[in-house]
């Protein structure tokens, strides 16, 4: 199992709890968590990715209990071990689209010589020395998922990754994810209120009832 | 990619308020760095020049004056005095040495003093060229002289009447060149030296051959049966109770008036020193506002950065690095200032000089880097660090979850 996220309880009011369903995944398999806005599914999210400490329960990467990792170490392991890609691709514009990805090598000191690879297939190589603002929004995106992937996690979580895309480029996002988790070995959750994404992840959870 | 490149990456990311921090700061900087080698030089030569007078005797006036016309040969004499006293002065007991200076007349702006041999030996000058003078109209350039205005050994000029540019020109009298000093990194650098006898003929209405053919007095005072004057007297004194005595001792003979260099010279630092701290001053409350919109700056754009923070998080930063990340932001400011502030400094002096080519100001030099604008760079760095410190705190507690929840 790469992931183990066993009897997760959260709450900000202790009268509200929130109970998660246990998840746990294989190298390679992959999730969808589906709710609608609101339901709390951006909170197991973050708990999974080791954002938000939960009131109970475990999370296991591997097998680390990640809650248990202190200070920068914890950082690292983050860094390492889990890729995030968020709804708006958040690519730091100071730095070209390479920069970018060396920056996400130089936190977790370890030089995957993966940039170049994964920018060609991407099919954004000839945009390496670009700046974030001449991308396209789907460029941008694709950036973003390259830069989850370069230090190799064992565990990529997407957050409502197709929510400001058309129909055409949420697709080909979501196929990229799946092929590039599967490339990678990687375990892959995507978390939307989106339904076109529904068709192509089977292994599905429903947060807060049906949409 | 480290932590300096990408703090200087989100600096120039932002050039004009980059820009104009470094250049707030730079000019703070640039004023300390100028009044550090003003000050520096200006204490340096004046010492160097007043080495070995301990009294400067002259005309009754203002004893600032008398120091600054007849040591440093920047302000007008006080006035003349009359040989018979000067050489009476000669034989007190306290006084070891007497040099007679006869001021009066200049060259293009350079001055001509009429001494004896004493006063290069004071300053124990040394010939580039040819030998010192030993008849009058003799002359010896000082190295400065020479070069600007292009005389070599064997040419003569005529001098003028008066302490700065000419009035009236003393065409019956050229003087010749019989040699030229040495840099000497001090005052004689700026004079052309010749025997008082030179002054003295120069200024007479007949002519008289045979004297004018005679050597000149190389040490004391020349010998004459007619009345003459000096224009100042530099005295070494023999022992230290001349020190309490002489001065006292001349400034009750009515006609004369005793000054001490090192004593005048401490008071005229103390006048220019409330100038000095008041341009200080000025120059630390720029600093401070530098500071200030460095740490104005850092403060609004981690506002708009937070995101960006927390991203690094999530690609595996740790809290100590976003810390490093804005602190080196500061640093990297306040460093770039330091540097631009001391060449701004350097290039002032450089413009000042250049703008006067002639008195005190000339002596100046911008080639010279002292220890301390090394402490400028300290004090540079302090001011980024204190600017960036609740900044780079703020990043330090960046909240990851609820930063890129927030959007």
């Amino acid at each position: 199992m790469i992931l183990r996220a066993n009897n997760i309880e959260f709450y900000y009011d202790s009268k509200q709890k929130f109970k998660i369903p246990d998840i746990n995944l294989d190298t390679g398999e992959q999730m969808l968590i589906l709710g609608k806005s609101g339901s709390g599914k951006t909170t197991i999210l973050n708990i999974i990715a080791g954002l938000l400490k939960p009131r109970s329960g475990k999370v296991e990467i591997g097998q680390t209990d990640i809650y248990a990792l202190k200070g920068s170490q914890f950082d690292k392991f983050r860094g390492k071990n889990i890729g995030i890609i968020f709804q708006k691709p958040h690519i730091l514009v100071p730095l070209t689209v390479e920069e970018n990805l060396q920056l996400a090598n130089f936190f977790v000191e370890e030089n995957t010589h993966l940039i170049e690879p994964l920018l060609k297939e991407l099919g954004i190589w000839d945009k390496r020395k670009a700046k974030i603002n001449t991308l396209s929004e789907g460029e941008a995106q694709r950036v973003s998922i390259a830069r989850a992937l370069v230090n190799k996690p064992k565990l990529i979580l997407a957050d409502e990754p197709t929510a400001s895309l058309d129909d055409e480029n949420a697709a080909s996002v979501v196929r990229l994810l799946q092929e590039q988790a599967r490339k990678y070995g990687a375990a892959l959750i995507i978390v939307t209120h989106d339904q076109r994404v529904k068709d192509h992840i089977s292994n599905q959870i429903i947060i807060g009832g049906q949409l | 990619m480290n932590m300096i490149k990408l703090s200087w990456k989100y600096l120039i990311a932002k050039p004009l308020s980059t820009g104009l921090n470094i250049l707030l700061l730079a000019l703070g900087l640039a004023i300390i760095t100028v009044l550090i080698l003003i000050q520096d030089q200006f204490e340096n030569k004046m010492t160097k020049d007043a080495e070995g007078i301990d009294l400067v005797v002259g005309a009754k006036g203002s004893p600032l004056q008398l120091i600054l016309s007849s040591v440093y040969h920047i302000d007008f004499p006080t006035g003349n005095i009359d040989l018979k006293d000067a050489m009476a002065l000669s034989k007190n007991r306290l006084v070891k040495n007497i040099i007679p200076l006869g001021l009066g007349d200049n060259y293009q702006g350079y001055r001509i003093v009429g001494t004896n041999h004493d006063y290069l030996a004071l300053y124990s000058a040394t010939f580039s060229q040819g030998i010192a003078w030993e008849k009058p109209f003799e002359v010896v350039l000082g190295h400065e002289v020479a070069e600007k205005i292009g005389l070599k050994t064997g040419d003569t000029f005529i001098g003028s009447h008066g302490i700065g540019s000419s009035s009236h020109e003393h065409d019956a009298h050229p003087y010749v060149i019989t040699g030229i000093l040495a840099p000497m990194g001090n005052v004689l650098d700026k004079l052309i030296l010749t025997s008082i006898e030179s002054v003295w003929y120069t200024h007479d209405e007949e002519h008289d051959h045979a004297t004018h053919e005679a050597p000149v007095a190389k040490k004391g005072f020349p010998v004459t049966d007619q009345d003459r004057e000096v224009t100042a007297l530099l005295i070494q004194y023999r022992n230290p109770i001349a020190a309490v005595q002489l001065p006292r001792f001349i400034n009750s003979k009515s006609a004369l008036q005793a000054a001490s260099p090192s004593f005048e010279i401490s008071r005229l630092f103390e006048l220019l020193g409330i100038g000095v701290k008041l341009i200080q001053g000025l120059a630390i409350v720029i600093i401070i506002i530098a500071g200030l919109g460095i740490f104005i700056a850092l403060f609004n754009s981690l506002k708009e950065r937070k995101y960006d923070l927390a991203v690094m998080r999530t690609l595996g930063a740790s809290s100590w690095q976003l810390f490093l990340h804005i602190v080196l932001e500061g640093v990297i400011l306040t460093i770039l200032g330091a540097v631009v502030g001391i060449a701004i400094g350097h290039l002032f002096l450089v413009i000042l000089v250049m703008q006067n080519d002639q008195g005190a100001i000339s002596t100046l030099s911008a080639a010279v880097f002292l220890k301390e604008e090394l402490w400028i760079l300290g004090y540079a760095v302090i001011v980024g660090i204190l600017a960036s410190l609740i900044p780079a705190w703020n990043a330090y507690q960046t909240d990851i979850a609820k930063q890129l929840t927030k959007a």
